[in-house]
């Protein structure tokens, strides 16, 4: 037997009281699915392809930026829309500057291959938007976030900045261009 | 000073005059905010609505500042100040031990804001709500926070004294009540959340001087530790304020003090760990710190919120099975005062926070699953199924017994009063909905212009998306318009409503001007309604709310594996 109150009203005497069976099951539920919660972020880590760990640096953004033209010098292929082309071999190292308002390569990289994409900014906070796959990391200046990415389709895919960063903000579009691993093939054999 | 102390004729309680003024000033000041907000919502929707792109790319980002700033700290605290007077000194009937000190508060409070809207429209601080260092914002802009984060910070000391001196006064007996318990939880959360506003804005100001350097990163982390903390102050102000609206509009008991008030230590413990949720995918952090902090320590803050989801619905069922309603699963809901705008708004505040907000909060917030979210349409998409469907509404709910019992005014256009809960949450979810969905599509949230025009490269988002924000408008301005009513049935009501006498409870009024809660109020329990006069049902004593909670986790558990799925068919990465 119990009887009962409301919540604007002071309970007198001693209010720890026995718990009813439908609270009790359903904190149970409750608290078996926050377990499933919790476990499903370390499985992931251990099967899952896609986690946000990388490898972590702080670099001063001028370091990094001189960085990222070592790389564009060592691999560019050609330019578009004003920006270097630059296609590194694939297991290499690739430098991405975001700067207002700009991503500076355009990358060319090839499916199925593993690469170490280093995201850093020269100036403010910028967002990384792989469109169309929606796949975000947060770019922040003083910081190389390493990820190691393989690329698992071709085709052409556009970098959106999606970190508000100035009135240039919507203007800050790059590309990546992802070919297929028969086609880089006979490239290379020309 | 003598304290005045009045009797509610409606509820017996013992205000004093200086609780009544203090909650009108915080209450007044809180709608004001809202309609600033409101009005730069208007501007927002309208940008983001690429078929009429209302708005230049520099006022976009300066209403879309306005509309957080106002929003997110103004309205909602000046409004949680309002319910921490409320059920600190009106609940335990309780003078207050310092009335010039919480109208140096107010004040404080008063002269920060408006600093920082006169910064913020004299485009001297577009650097939207969250400031992100190093966009830079002009000084004044950082000290009216400080001001406005110090005042808080003196009306949450003012309702711990409250507390004290109700006890030492027995001005009640026995414990608090459970809803004074969650405004506590509240205040120590708030307490928390201005302690990392301190930390993170005191070198901000001063940085902004050139005085000092900050690391971006830092700043990151202890800006959420301020800017989600405060969502957890929402969170246990709507939580308390559900159980308010529960007991004054049909008598929702409280099925067990323990688990409840258990419920709200949980808050207590865990909930300010929260920042994480905004560096999931930031390269400040390893993956170790995310798992545990996003988690808040095995989502045990969740968990809270899971029992609380139950909890008020059960109390409320429970309440109305021992007033007779007891035909079937859901006839307590069949039975229960749709007209009454506070009942209504309690309905939908629930729902919709859990279902919507809560949701899609979790999902979002583990930490691959962020891969897929951040920084796009599904965060605000969340966040103003929880802000502003669930706690904003909730407020909304308790003004409409606030106004009769504290400003003793009769409800202005009552029938307006009765359809704007249905408007504004119908409106707010159909544009939560859409706007996590054009998330989902991977459009960019803060965002002026999403077809990039003048950008070196073409974007061109799948027409889908168009149709999906088009969904959003139609959404966003079918609630403002709720918006707008609430501000103009409050606006009337206080400044030109009839004034209720002295002695008039409002019970058994004709008037139209009334809540039902008011006009008849709840019969209240006694020691013979127990629940052992209801029939046994197969699910317990409320299968009802035993059913509804169930097809809560059935949605949850689905919306929640349909985003592990759409994350492994993306590059792999690591």
């Amino acid at each position: 037997m119990a009887t009962y109150q409301t919540g604007i009203q002071a309970p007198q005497g001693v209010w720890w009281k026995p718990v009813h069976g439908s609270e009790k099951i359903w904190a149970a539920i409750a608290f078996a699915w926050c377990m499933v919660l919790f476990a499903m972020m370390p499985l992931w880590h251990l099967r899952g392809g896609q986690n946000p760990s990388g490898i972590r640096h702080r670099v001063e953004p001028a370091a990094y930026s001189a960085r990222v033209r070592e790389f564009i010098a060592q691999y560019q292929v050609g330019t578009d829309g004003g920006f270097p082309v630059v296609e590194p071999p694939p297991g290499s190292h690739v430098y991405l500057q975001a700067a207002m308002w700009s991503w500076t390569p355009v990358l060319r990289l090839q499916q199925g291959a593993e690469y170490i994409l280093h995201l850093s900014s020269v100036d403010v906070n910028h967002g990384f938007h792989l469109f169309p796959l929606n796949v975000n990391f947060q770019v922040v200046p003083g910081y190389d976030y390493g990820l190691r990415v393989t690329p698992t389709a071709a085709g052409e895919f556009q970098i959106i900045c999606n970190e508000f960063c100035g009135v240039g903000h919507h203007l800050m579009v790059g590309k990546v261009v992802v070919v297929p691993p028969s086609l880089a093939a006979a490239e290379g054999a020309r | 000073m003598k304290a005045e102390l009045r009797t509610c004729p409606a509820t017996g309680l013992r205000v004093h005059d200086q609780a009544d003024a203090l909650i009108k000033a915080h209450a007044v000041v809180a709608t004001v905010a809202l309609l600033v907000g409101g009005v730069a919502a208007i501007g927002v929707l309208l940008t983001r609505w690429q078929a009429v792109h209302l708005l230049d790319v520099v006022w976009f980002y300066r209403l879309l500042t306005v509309h957080g700033m106002n929003m997110l700290i103004f309205y909602i605290i000046f409004f949680e100040m309002a319910v921490l007077y409320f059920a600190s000194a009106v609940l335990l009937s309780c003078r207050i031990p310092a009335p010039k000190v919480g109208w140096l508060a107010f004040g404080l409070m008063v002269v920060g804001t408006l600093l920082v809207e006169w910064t913020m429209f004299t485009g001297k601080a577009d650097v939207l709500f969250t400031s992100y260092v190093p966009l830079r914002a002009e000084p004044p802009f950082y000290l009216g926070v400080i001001l406005f984060a110090v005042g808080a910070l003196v009306v949450v000391g003012h309702f711990f004294a409250i507390l004290v001196v109700a006890k030492r006064e027995r001005t009640y007996t026995g414990s608090v009540p459970l809803v004074t318990f969650g405004a506590l939880t509240a205040a120590i959360i708030a307490a928390v959340t201005l302690l990392h506003g301190a930390i993170v804005y005191i070198p901000t100001w001063l940085w902004s001087m050139g005085l000092m350097n900050i690391d971006p990163e830092f700043y990151r982390l202890v800006w959420w530790g301020l800017g989600h903390s405060s969502q957890q102050i929402n969170v246990a102000a709507m939580v308390s304020i559900w159980y308010l609206l529960g007991a004054l509009t049909v008598g929702g008991v409280v099925l067990n003090e323990k688990v409840s008030r258990g419920a709200f230590a949980l808050y207590i413990l865990f909930i300010s760990m929260a920042s994480a949720h905004h560096l999931l995918v930031d390269p400040g952090f390893g993956p170790s710190w995310k798992v545990w902090n996003t988690s808040y320590f095995m989502y045990m803050a969740v968990l809270a919120s899971m029992i609380h989801g139950f909890t008020v619905p059960a109390g409320v069922e429970m309440g109305q099975r021992l007033r007779g309603m007891t035909a079937g699963l859901f006839g307590w809901l069949r039975h229960a005062p749709w007209g009454d705008p506070g009942w209504s708004a309690l309905v939908f505040s629930v729902v919709i926070f859990g279902f919507v907000g809560g949701i899609t909060g979790v999902t979002f917030g583990t930490e691959q699953i962020n891969i897929i979210a951040h920084n796009t349409l599904r965060i605000p998409g969340h966040f103003h199924a929880t802000v502003v469907a669930g706690t904003a509404l909730a407020f909304m709910g308790v003004t409409y017994y606030v106004i009769p019992l504290i400003f003793r005014r009769e409800i202005a256009f009552f029938r307006l009063a009765q359809i704007q809960p249905y408007l504004f949450a119908i409106g707010m979810t159909i544009f939560s909905i859409a706007m996590t969905f054009a998330g989902t599509f991977g459009a960019p949230r803060r965002h002026w212009d999403i077809t990039f025009s003048g950008a070196p490269f073409q974007v061109e988002f799948s027409p889908a998306v168009d149709l999906v924000i088009g969904v959003m408008a139609v959404g966003g301005i079918v609630g403002i318009v709720g918006g707008a009513i609430y501000i103009l049935v409050t606006v009337v009501s206080v400044f030109f409503g009839r004034r209720l006498g002295p002695e008039e409870s409002g019970v058994g009024a004709h008037g139209k001007g009334l809540p039902l809660g008011i006009v008849q109020p709840p019969r209240a329990l006694g020691p013979g309604d127990d629940d052992t006069t209801l029939a046994r049902h197969p699910l317990g004593h409320v299968p009802g709310t035993m059913v509804l909670v169930i097809v809560f986790l059935a949605a949850f558990v689905v919306y929640y594996f349909v985003n592990w799925k759409l994350l492994s068919v993306v590059w792999k990465v690591g």
